[in-house]
């Protein structure tokens, strides 16, 4: 099958203007033009060389820090802009909603917003009345048909504006963090109403920074890095990958060690599956601490403790482990690891405490809140969630039943 | 479903203006039009009336001042009938112009957002002047009627004329400041100016006639509003219009339709950008 979207070596320049006041004024031009002086301008890249292609009824998700280029990319291919260089074969109608609502005027009442705004989308007169109804249903806002928009709530507007835009039947549909906004019961009808969307076999491309709706509804999915394409592929690895890109060095190191104490504890640090030291993680990846210290002298009763500590820096489960049961050097340093298994912490960020003591007399080493680590979500169940609703730190596997 | 749809999005398109995409996209000219109309008369007791009082009150005010005060001749019509045909087709020319030339920035939100040919909005924002134009147009009507005026038959050739003539000199000037306007946002003090001063330099309160200064003659008719205003009263006053200032007018207003869409189509795809 041909590809709907084919995305060839788009570019696309734009021109930084060194000008005090930051926009161009006709004076600046013409003082310029007299002086025979250029503007001092600076070429910068927002997209460079960026190539895909997109089969029918794909779902592609794109995604990349702020300022990568991902709304450029959205941009050129719904048309608001030329991209510099490059090409792009469409074998469909686009419609894009890089912002629902756009048109809206508080002056015009509900009614009239449907049409004027269902127009601007593309959607033809008969179209609009025929789907008119349904509009208002999924909307919810029946009663304020006839009210000027600015009396309406921004929730109420927010919910015609979408309304208006799930109801567009082009063959390739461009959203940009539409779902950012709404309450819990509207996201879930807006992401059911996607998810048929791509059913029906109308192609997706998705801009988020919600990695947990980006692999619920993409099979595929590109991340963008300063204009280029990082990397493109199956989701859950392009986002396990993003989660990589942008970890920092959170290991924990003392710089002088006590060589009085009888165990010092040397450094601390996180590590993900693959033993490859990370502070980020996605949900069902398991984490790996581990900590590496010295013993001078091997006491009886020793244990080493790991806790987690939430991102209000309450402790929330720990891990003890007696460490008789191991055979420790004193001429060297130890280390020793615990795994957190995968889908126990739910996406946000956590700390470590870690010890090692004797249980309720005396600790030997201890550290609190160090080795911060990010978890995101990869499609966890609780994705409907996802900066909504905060449904606790840790993931538990509970029964439900129906009783008779 | 329609069958498949196969497009090139390139970085910058040679063609001047796609008549089959403006053709797709015909009904947006008539909810960008139907949504103006809407807004501008929204909230206000009156509502329509104001396209009919706004040139009624100004009739009333030149008639008192330069008809009855000044005295300043009127081709043989009475003086309130010879303003108002004037100012029917100067305020369809100046709101126009005015609206047409700040609605590119006034729509910026939409433009950074949503494609559709840009043309559509200037043109839309004039085809609202029309419509003030119509609602004022029939009161023209009662007027006539008033005075017992009599119209000559070639009112069906010129009147459409004229209204064509204003449209395309409207639209091209309209089109050229409303995308230098996105660009130098210094155009949006430039505006009320020049409406002021091309006022004056179209026959709206006096007669061509008046003016015996030659040069002043031939700059007057490089504004296509000259041939616009003359050709509209031809068949109420009967007098024939000087041809050869006529022609060069009827040229002014051309060239500044080709310029200005010219100029407008170049920086179109631009205006996200810059908006």
């Amino acid at each position: 099958m041909k590809p709907i979207l084919e995305i060839q070596n788009i570019s696309k320049k734009f021109r930084i203007q060194h000008i005090p006041g930051g926009y161009l004024s006709l004076r600046e031009r013409l003082a310029g033009a007299l002086k025979f002086q250029p503007n001092a301008v600076e070429d910068f890249w927002a997209l460079k060389d960026v190539s895909f292609s997109v089969q029918p009824g794909e779902s592609i998700g794109i995604i990349g820090r702020n300022g990568a280029g991902k709304s450029t990319l959205l941009k050129i291919l719904s048309k608001i802009t030329p991209p510099t260089s490059g090409t792009i074969i469409s074998r469909g109608r686009v419609a894009s909603l890089l912002e629902v609502g756009t048109g809206f005027h508080p002056e015009l009442t509900g009614r009239e917003n449907i049409f004027f705004n269902g127009s601007l989308l593309g959607m033809k007169r008969r179209e609009i009345e025929s789907k008119f109804d349904v509009i208002v249903d999924f909307s919810g806002v029946e009663k304020f048909l006839d009210t000027p928009l600015k009396h309406f709530s921004s929730g109420m507007q927010l919910r015609l504006a979408f309304a208006v835009a799930a109801f567009l039947e082009p063959e390739i549909l461009i959203i940009d963090e539409v779902l950012a906004v709404g309450d819990a019961e509207f996201q879930k009808k807006c992401l059911g109403k996607m998810e048929d969307v791509s059913k029906s076999g109308r192609t997706i491309l998705f801009v988020s920074h919600q990695m947990g709706l980006v692999s619920q509804l993409c099979q595929r999915t590109v991340l963008l890095e300063r204009g280029q394409i990082n990397q493109l592929g199956i989701t859950s690895d392009v986002i396990k990958h993003y989660s990589m890109l942008y970890a920092s060095d959170n290991t924990f190191k003392m710089e002088q060690l006590d060589h009085r104490k009888v165990y010092a504890i040397s450094r601390i640090r996180s590590l993900n599956g693959a033993g490859i030291p990370t502070s980020t993680f996605t949900h069902d990846e398991k984490i790996v601490v581990e900590i590496q210290f010295s013993a001078r002298q091997i006491l009886y009763n020793t244990h080493l403790m790991m806790s987690v500590n939430n991102k209000s820096g309450h402790r929330m489960f720990s891990s003890d482990t007696s460490l008789n049961n191991y055979s420790l050097k004193t001429n060297d340093e130890n280390v020793i690891s615990v795994t957190i298994p995968h889908n126990t912490l739910t996406p946000g960020s956590y700390s470590f405490f870690v010890a090692i003591h004797c249980p309720n007399t005396t600790s030997y080493d201890v550290y609190d809140l160090v080795c911060p680590i990010t978890v995101y979500d990869n499609g966890s169940d609780f994705i409907q969630y996802e900066n909504r609703w905060f449904y606790g730190d840790v993931f538990v596997k509970c029964q439900w039943s129906l009783e008779s | 479903m329609t069958e498949p749809i196969e497009y090139r999005i390139e970085s910058t398109s040679l063609k001047l203006f796609d008549v089959q995409e403006l053709w797709r996209y015909r009904e947006l000219f008539y909810f960008f039009t139907w949504r103006d109309i809407k807004i501008k008369y929204k909230q206000t007791v009156l509502g329509f009336l104001w396209a009919i009082l706004q040139p009624l009150l100004m009739m009333v005010i030149f008639t008192l001042f330069f008809g009855k005060a000044l005295n300043i001749p009127s081709q043989n019509l009475p003086y309130p009938v010879y303003v108002f045909s004037g100012l029917l087709v100067w305020n369809l020319f100046s709101t126009g112009l005015t609206s047409a030339s700040n609605s590119m920035v006034n729509n910026a939100l939409i433009i950074k957002k949503i494609y559709f040919p840009r043309l559509i909005i200037p043109v839309s924002s004039i085809l609202v002047a029309l419509f003030d134009f119509l609602m004022a147009f029939i009161l023209f009507g009662g007027i006539l009627l008033v005075y017992r005026q009599p119209v000559s038959w070639q009112l069906i050739i010129y009147w459409p004329l004229a209204l064509l003539l204003c449209v395309v000199g409207t639209l091209g000037l309209g089109s050229w400041l409303s995308a230098l306007n996105v660009k130098y946002r210094d155009f949006r003090y430039v505006i009320p100016f020049l409406v002021q001063v091309l006022f004056f330099l179209t026959p709206v309160i006096y007669p061509v006639s008046m003016l015996t200064n030659v040069y002043l003659k031939y700059t007057l008719a490089l504004s296509p509003m000259l041939a616009v205003v003359e050709l509209f009263r031809f068949p109420l006053t009967g007098i024939a219009p000087d041809w050869g200032l006529l022609s060069i007018s009827l040229t002014s207003g051309t060239v500044l339709l080709l310029v200005g869409i010219i100029y407008f189509k170049r920086t179109e795809d631009f205006f996200a950008d810059l908006a």
